[in-house]
């Protein structure tokens, strides 16, 4: 760690030690450090999703950013999870798998059910990598075409072929957001 | 055509797909139990050493460490066929062998402790090709094998079992040929077929010889029975399926790292998990077997083929467990591919220094039709006949036979698919594309297409053994209950619409237990195909007979006779008075009703598959595109439309066409590295590069079961590989036979490049060893 360092050193010494964020709409303050239950700063913000919080709906493949299977939402943007340090989230809003749709009603998202209705997955494993990316897609051009549909999930790997099922999906899904 | 079933046939939600969609399904490495320790895997950075030295002392000292296993910790459990290949042994034969086991409180931990244990190695002499490995003076891999020849056949195949296709007179066969031709081949960049999911395994050991596993595997019923063979038959196995991440094949053998955690966690007493990284997956799991053959095929004017003979060369890597079972069911496939009269097929299976080949889709066939096709197409092309043609009449038909993996011969009873590859060649423009041979389809400036087929089929959709219980409860719901996993193909799912379907029960009324060996009888697992009609005809029977004994039960409160009944959603009515009807209720609160069924192994029908492809090939880059696909196959029912699409489009990944295009593992044969272990340069096709692709499935009834289907999935991948060299040769129009054709080796056939340095593949070019008829 290099707390005593510069101007960091000034920082109260809780401050500098916790980390703050929102995942799924819940806030959470953690601890930055070693023991169990804390945030090891070598600790990715996968890592932290699964492992600390229970929220392995996140996936976890390659774990060297080429796959996509660990995309979340951060402050409305695709990113992927196994290449962000969790102390770089501070002040972050994260939106997994788990927080799609309303939980109030338990309803699931307009795009999850599109994924159901066209069996958008075979084995499964990267579907929540790829409902992600698609909604980020979506987030941002509501009304995508199939060339742009096909760019903004290229860097999600499937081994199954689902690609064609996905695609439709998301532009089924697409018209009803859009 | 009319569908005359509630469920079998209709679009309906897997079953899994609120799990699925929500991340709340629960994969292997979401598994955390208490008190869990986490393994690791210390791996030989040589290909070829024996161990002088190992100190633990250090990595022991590590806190948080709770065992460090070396091979003189270990008992002597063996896996491989013949069963010579220990978990942990003084000798390592490929880069990533297993060296040491270490279990701790956290993986950093583990791996921290792992970076601590020194190893001295004497390095040997390492082999790294088939031909190489097979000469007298080789380095040695076993004592066992001598000659690094792996002991030939499969005793589970029974006492005859095939070891080569050995039929008729092929010397008097040439002499009929118009035409023949000879050539070495290859298929030998050992793709993988990577699925998402890493493998892994947790493993519980309770004193003295119980063993819990969770897996993820495509057949989790079967490491209860490789575990139980590889441990020395002393331990009793429990294996615990759940969704399965991807398997193509691969994970049906997952011994290795299921030992690994079984030892760590009979060393500390705690429950085990290890979960193999990327990079282990690549460089330490199983790839396709590699296939080198010198060959030699007759051909007349007219398509018949007179006789093939040949020495198949199967390179295996460091062990082999179902290598042989590979080469059997390939002798068989080849010959429902080729109706040939002579026949003198001759495998060899030798282990290498590289990690070892597994089971992948195509299981053999694949491999061998994509080093025969070729040689094939010489002779077609000598005697100008269009492939398609030539591969529809060679296809088996009702009344031919093959010899199958047991060495028994079969009579194929059949549908004919000559009107599922006519209906293929019409959707995918053949009559049209197919301009002759090594000539393009179309040239545009530096772009030219070209077009090729290829054809696959599998007896083993009748493969091995399954059993299934039903049980039906007096509120009107029925529970499967089979090992049955879900890997992707949406099987499970499948088989609640075939128990809804007998019973006439709604879907949502059926459930299906967990896949956990202990409450459910065997099953084989789906597996070459045989889901539909193997694994699908276990759990009709076991329906019908839950059926027959609910009425069975019924009867006198109508005082009718059993068979005068029937039922439909959860009420036994008077078939020809359904006025007269009772409900479910009426078995009693206190009663369930167990129906059981068993399907023994039928290998007298076979399934197709016929994939034409359209490559685009830039002859200024070399890069070659896949434009169009269609696959045409006859399921003789369709159980679900979305599924077998979804299969079907499968033909592109895991080791599929794409090992033609673009995917190998690259070893360096000085080293014995894999050069591209992670999925920036081991290559997959992405979103932006989808071919258009089209399924043709016709719906002939075959005499299988009930619904009268048989399945597809597995052969999927299989076609195509030797499809796209056909169109890549036809583009550019000289012959390209080295796999897979990477813009380079355009290049290099067009003479664009710089060198023209022959690299090894090259020298193998079959079109400098021909022989005209």
């Amino acid at each position: 760690m290099t707390l005593k360092t510069g101007r960091t050193s000034k920082r109260k010494p809780s401050k500098a030690r916790s980390i703050s964020f929102t995942v799924n709409g819940h806030d959470y303050t953690m601890k930055i450090g070693k023991e169990a239950n804390q945030v090891d700063p070598a600790h990715t913000l996968s890592h932290t999703l699964r492992e600390t919080l229970g929220l392995t709906g996140t996936k976890i493949s390659c774990d060297h950013g080429a796959c996509g299977a660990c995309t979340v939402i951060m402050d409305g943007k695709a990113v992927l999870s196994c290449m962000t340090l969790t102390v770089e989230c501070h002040g972050k809003t994260i939106t997994t798998i788990e927080g799609l749709g309303d939980s109030e009603t338990g309803t699931i998202d307009p795009l999850q059910q599109s994924f159901i209705d066209h069996t958008a997955f075979q084995c499964g494993f990267c579907t929540p990598g790829m409902i992600m990316s698609a909604k980020a897609i979506l987030n941002e051009n509501p009304t995508p075409t199939e060339d742009e549909v096909k760019e903004g999930l290229s860097g999600n790997f499937c081994r199954c072929i689902s690609h064609y099922h996905v695609v439709e999906a998301v532009l089924a899904a697409s018209k009803r957001v859009g | 055509m009319d569908n005359k079933y509630r469920f079998i046939g209709k679009r309906t939600p897997r079953l899994d797909a609120p799990e699925i969609v929500t991340g709340k399904a629960k994969f292997l490495n979401d598994i955390k139990l208490a008190d869990m320790l986490y393994g690791k895997v210390l791996r030989s950075p040589y290909a070829h050493a024996v161990i002088k030295s190992i100190d633990t002392g250090k990595a022991e000292a590590v806190k948080g460490v709770k065992a460090v296993l070396t091979w003189q910790d270990v008992p002597d459990w063996k896996g491989g066929t013949p069963r010579f290949t220990r978990i942990l042994d003084r000798k390592v034969r490929y880069v990533g062998d297993a060296v040491a086991l270490v279990a701790a409180t956290t993986e950093e931990i583990a791996k921290e402790a792992m970076h601590l244990i020194k190893v001295e190695y004497e390095v040997l002499k390492p082999v790294f090709d088939v031909e190489e490995a097979l000469q007298p003076d080789a380095p040695q891999l076993y004592d066992e094998f001598p000659g690094n020849v792996v002991t030939p056949g499969v005793p589970f195949f029974g006492p005859k079992n095939l070891k080569e296709v050995v039929m008729g007179d092929t010397e008097k066969g040439f002499k009929e040929a118009d035409v023949t031709t000879e050539g070495t081949f290859g298929y030998e960049n050992i793709p993988n077929p990577l699925p998402p999911e890493p493998p892994g395994a947790i493993a519980l050991w309770e004193e003295p010889n119980r063993l819990t596993l969770w897996v993820s595997n495509q057949a989790s019923y079967m490491d209860k029975i490789t575990l139980f063979h590889v441990m020395g038959r002393e331990v009793e196995v429990r294996s615990i399926g759940g969704p399965c991440g991807g398997s193509f094949g691969s994970k049906f053998m997952s011994w290795q790292v299921q030992t690994y955690a079984a030892l760590l966690s009979r060393a500390t007493g705690k429950p085990v998990k290890i979960v193999f990284t990327k990079e282990e997956h690549l460089a330490a799991f199983t790839v396709r077997p590699s296939s080198r053959m010198h060959a030699r095929v007759g051909m007349k004017k007219d398509g018949t083929v007179t006789a093939v003979s040949g020495k198949w060369l199967i390179d295996t890597g460091y062990y082999s467990m179902t290598t042989q079972s590979q080469i059997a069911v390939g002798c068989g496939e080849v010959q429902i591919m080729v109706r040939c009269p002579n026949w003198d097929l001759r495998p060899v299976i030798a282990c290498t220094n590289r990690n070892a080949s597994g089971i992948v889709r195509g299981f053999g066939g694949q491999e061998l039709k994509c080093i025969l096709i070729p040689l094939l197409s010489l002779a077609m092309e000598k005697l100008n006949i269009d492939p398609f043609e030539f591969l529809k009449k060679n296809f088996v038909k009702p009344g031919d036979g093959y010899f199958w993996r047991d060495g028994l011969w079969y009579t194929y009873r059949g549908v004919d698919f000559s009107p599922s590859m006519d209906k293929g060649a019409e959707a995918f423009g053949w009559k049209d594309k197919w301009k002759g041979w090594l000539t393009p389809t179309s040239v545009k400036g530096s772009k030219r297409r070209g077009v090729g087929v290829g054809v696959h089929g599998n007896a083993d959709i009748g493969e091995d053994s399954s059993e299934a219980y039903v049980r039906l409860h007096p509120d009107g719901t029925a529970m499967l209950f089979s090992c049955v996993t879900e890997h992707g193909t949406g099987q499970r799912s499948n088989y609640a619409k075939m128990v809804a379907e007998v019973l006439q029960i709604p879907l949502e009324n059926v459930s299906i237990t967990p896949s956990d060996s202990l409450i459910n009888p065997y099953e084989f697992g789906p597996a070459g195909s045989r889901g539909t009609y193997a694994i699908g005809s276990a759990v009709i029977r076991a329906a019908e007979d839950a059926k027959k004994k609910l009425l069975d039960l019924m009867a006198p409160m109508f005082q009718v006779k059993p068979e005068d009944l029937d039922t439909s959603d959860g009420v036994v009515f008077v078939r020809e008075d359904p006025g007269k009807k009772i409900s479910w209720k009426a078995m009693s609160i206190d009663r369930t009703i167990t129906g059981f069924g068993r399907f023994e192994p039928d290998y007298t029908l076979t399934n197709c598959m016929m994939s034409f492809v359209e490559v685009e090939v830039d002859t200024e880059t070399g890069k070659v595109d896949l434009i169009q696909v269609v696959n045409a196959t006859d399921a003789g029912k369709i159980i679900d439309p979305q599924g077998i699409e979804g299969q079907l489009n499968g033909c592109l990944g895991s080791a599929g066409i794409d090992s033609a295009l673009f995917e190998e593992t690259i070893l360096d044969r000085s080293s014995g590295h894999i050069l591209n272990v992670n999925l920036i340069d081991y290559k997959w096709r992405t979103f932006a590069e989808l071919p258009a692709i089209h399924s043709v499935v016709l719906e002939t009834p075959f005499p299988s079961h009930r619904f009268h289907a048989v399945g597809i999935g597995e052969v999927a991948t299989s076609p195509g590989p030797s499809a796209v060299l056909m169109a890549v040769s036809n583009a550019i129009g000289l012959w390209l036979h080295e796999y897979p054709v990477t813009p380079e080796k355009v290049l290099m056939a067009l003479g664009k490049t710089g060198s023209n340095r022959l690299n090894r593949s090259n020298s193998l070019n079959c079109s400098n060893g021909i022989h005209g008829g």
